[in-house]
């Protein structure tokens, strides 16, 4: 360190250090209606994040009855009616494209509203300060605290302030480990001290970085962690709707009592209720979130002064920039207000940005449905051997062999029909499958699993066929209808 | 090195100093906790070096003396621990009952593959595809029988593996160089062998050949080349040939003979693992 502050001094002046240390955001309580919407989302979010463990889902015998699971051990994912195999992982891929391109819509649209109301970080945190208000007080009285001496007082409220943290935070990685394991069962075990080490573990885990990031990090995750606020420059244009400070409004900032002077009255009150510590004054920033309680507080203010709300506001660029072209030179006063303000036009949802992403939006879920309606439930996959590729039978004909791997995704069994398509006289065998009236393998379908077979094609020893031909193995139920099928080779010496 | 610090017009800021073409460094300082952070991945860093072998150098273990190689045994017990009532069941099981079994029949068939890639495919080759001398396991043909408990018995005392007691040591007598057939003969009797699958190149031969045929061969391979199993006498009148099929090779064989050996397994392997390879082998091409 001693070297680092050497290095840097120029003419023998002192240099800033390249690492500061943090000053701790202190928020102060705000009412309106932005913080009616974010409570509103956040008891909905943080509701439905715990309760949707406990909903049930009847499967029927041996099936896990949890409406939502990820069950690990079987490497299945049960989605109220829907059951997913590992290999199927592509509609959860589409799923996360789908909420990517919402998200990019969203955000083209209306700014940074998943980051101000409904993002996990943002949430949590939220719920975090609620706590710290409630137990330290406001923000006045928070810094007083943390300035203050370490006495009785300081050590109680900060005693009860991490104990309701940790509680709030044990319930949130209780709550994740739910989603993976029967919640019942498992809050039966964990109570009782029977679950296993992995399960306390990721309890452990999960409730620690909650406890930290919310309770610890907060707006430091999105200033310094986060990559989505740095692209926010690429996601945003004129025309969506952002928390902006009317600059043509505001400025020159004074007293109320100056009236020669904007509506700013540089009170701080945006300041000093912002979650990430910024003013939003100085324009555009990747720390702003796009919370709108600057909004509420400067409302309230101008509520107060008996001036027009909406210095602060869900405002596009483009706006801004016609009010200030349409207020230039114009002195402070309702006139100024009233030429800024008529200068506006409604904003414009329908641009070529936004319709892409409703396009892409559309063209996705219409994707996965058909891909959902299309799922087929019953799979024929053929291996064919590689070694050898082929052999010679003491008759001279010709055989391949084959394991074939029957994927049957339904809860019940059957029984299905074998049966190939090539070349006529090629004949077929499955030595342990027992046949029908006609000679063809019946194979049995093992209910929700994959069952094997060896399969063996054989060439009477008069049929010229050329080094490979296509073989098409195909499973029919009773009525004789093809259930699924499975193109492979069927390969020979060179003729 | 920093030249000039000074206030950036545009956002108030100070700038680092640093300048490169014209463009300038603002100074935006980390929180110091970032700092703290990466401190203590140092620290992590330099703990797993000393605690674990993290030096490619030999003896270089770390403090723990912990390695990956030392760790292997454990895992193997472990994993033994793990399969050791599979196989106790297998060990007792007959090769039929296995087959009957699908949790057993599935486990053999794994560990089968396993077991026969280590143990046998280094003569009869992956998949049993055979070679010129080693018997191909994936075709019908079958020199000691196909069906699981004949596969199990040769896998366990092998072929003229030194068990006198069994009629699989009987090897069979080189015609010429022991003067049983002189070069004409054998000629004839290789023309016979041809004519067996339709191929003899001199029907006069041929003929000749058979009265050879019937006094020195058909005792063991049969008076039509159908083969012996009790003895391990291949079939003469199919389409497989395990030294070779065409008249040079056949000649060979009359007048040197052949004498295939494999090793018995009794006693060298588990007995679950003896089942195990002889469920796998019968799956490859279908046993009988």
């Amino acid at each position: 360190m001693g070297m680092m502050q050497a290095e840097r001094k120029i003419e023998g002046a002192a240099l800033p250090s390249l690492y500061a240390s943090h000053v701790k955001v202190q928020p102060r309580a705000v009412a309106g209606p932005v913080r009616r919407a974010k409570w509103t989302v956040l008891f909905l979010l943080l509701g439905l994040y715990y309760a949707v463990p406990w909903l049930r889902w009847d499967r029927g015998p041996g099936v896990p009855d949890q409406a939502v699971l990820v069950d690990m051990a079987h490497a299945r994912l049960f989605l109220g009616p829907i059951e997913i195999w590992p290999q199927e992982v592509y509609y959860l891929v589409g799923l996360l494209i789908l909420a990517a391109i919402g998200l990019f819509a969203a955000t083209s649209l209306f700014g940074r509203v998943w980051c101000g109301f409904a993002c996990p970080q943002t949430v949590w945190t939220d719920l975090f300060q609620w706590v710290e208000r409630k137990v330290e007080g406001d923000r006045n009285a928070r810094i007083k605290l943390d300035a203050g001496p370490r006495n009785v007082v300081w050590w109680r409220k900060k005693t009860v302030k991490h104990a309701a943290w940790l509680f709030i935070a044990m319930a949130t990685g209780g709550a994740w480990i739910m989603y993976f394991n029967d919640a019942p069962t498992l809050t039966r075990e964990m109570l009782a001290g029977e679950a296993g080490l992995t399960v306390y573990g990721f309890f452990a885990l999960f409730t620690g970085t909650t406890w930290l990031l919310a309770g610890g990090a907060r707006e430091q995750v999105c200033t310094y962690m986060c990559p989505w606020p740095r692209i926010q420059g690429a996601m945003l244009d004129e025309n969506s709707l952002v928390v902006t400070y009317r600059e043509w409004r505001g400025e020159r900032r004074g007293k109320p009592s100056d009236a020669a002077a904007g509506d700013c009255v540089n009170c701080k009150a945006c300041v000093h209720v912002c979650p990430t510590g910024i003013d939003i004054r100085d324009g555009q920033q990747l720390e702003c979130i796009g919370c709108g309680l600057c909004i509420d507080a400067c409302d309230d203010v101008m509520g107060r002064l008996g001036r027009e709300k909406g210095l602060i506001a869900f405002e596009t660029l483009s706006n801004l920039a016609a009010s200030t072209a349409a207020t230039k030179g114009m002195e402070p006063g309702p006139a100024r207000r009233e030429a800024g303000m008529a200068a506006r036009r409604a904003p414009n949802f329908l641009r070529v940005r936004t319709l892409i992403y409703a396009g892409a939006l559309g063209a996705v879920a219409a994707l996965m449905l058909g891909a959902w309606m299309l799922r087929e439930t019953l799979t024929i996959s053929v291996l064919p051997d590689r070694a050898p590729l082929f052999v010679r039978l003491s008759n001279g004909g010709i055989r391949n062999a084959y394991t074939l791997k029957l994927a049957n995704k339904l809860r019940e069994g059957g029984t299905l029909t074998l049966e190939i398509r090539g070349p006529a006289d090629l004949s077929l065998m499955v030595p342990e499958a027992p046949h029908d009236p006609q000679g063809r393998p019946l194979l049995h379908a093992r209910p929700d699993a994959i069952a094997s077979y060896r399969a063996f094609v054989s060439a009477p020893p008069s049929l010229r066929l050329p080094e490979r031909v296509e073989v098409t193995f195909r499973l029919l139920d009773a009525e004789g209808r093809v259930q699924a099928s499975a193109t492979s080779a069927f390969l020979g010496p060179h003729p | 090195m920093p030249t000039k610090i000074e206030k950036d017009a545009i956002s108030g800021q100070m700038t680092t100093g640093h300048e490169w073409d014209g463009l300038k460094e603002l100074d935006t300082p980390m929180p110091r906790w970032w700092l703290w952070t990466f401190y203590a991945t140092v620290v992590f860093a330099l703990a797993w070096v000393v605690i674990y072998p993290a030096i490619p150098v030999s003896g270089l273990t770390g403090l723990s003396g912990w390695t990956a190689r030392g760790a292997l045994p454990a895992e193997i017990a472990a994993e033994r621990a793990r399969i050791e009532p599979m196989l106790a069941r297998l060990r007792e099981a007959t090769p039929g009952e296995i087959a009957a079994d699908p949790e057993m029949r599935a486990f053999a068939l794994a560990g089968g593959r396993g077991a026969f890639n280590n143990t046998c495919a280094g003569c009869h080759g992956a998949g049993g595809q055979g070679a010129l001398g080693f018997p191909s396991l994936a075709d019908d043909d079958w020199l000691f029988g196909g069906k699981l408990d004949e596969i199990q018995h040769t896998i366990r005392h092998g072929v003229r593996a030194g068990e006198s007691d069994d009629q699989r040591g009987i090897a069979m007598p080189a015609f010429l160089s022991t003067g049983m057939l002189n070069a004409a003969q054998v000629n004839d009797t290789a023309e016979y062998v041809l004519s067996l699958t339709g191929r003899a190149t001199n029907a006069e031969a041929a003929g000749r050949g058979e009265a050879l045929f019937s006094e020195n061969c058909a005792s063991c391979h049969g008076e039509r080349g159908e083969g012996n199993r009790d003895m391990g006498a291949p079939r003469l009148n199919d389409r497989i040939w395990l030294f070779g099929g065409d008249k040079a090779a056949i000649m060979r064989t009359i007048a040197y003979s052949r004498a295939g050996v494999m090793p018995s397994w009794q006693g060298r392997l588990d007995p679950a693992v003896v089942n195990m390879l002889t469920l796998y082998v019968h799956s490859l091409g279908g046993g009988e």
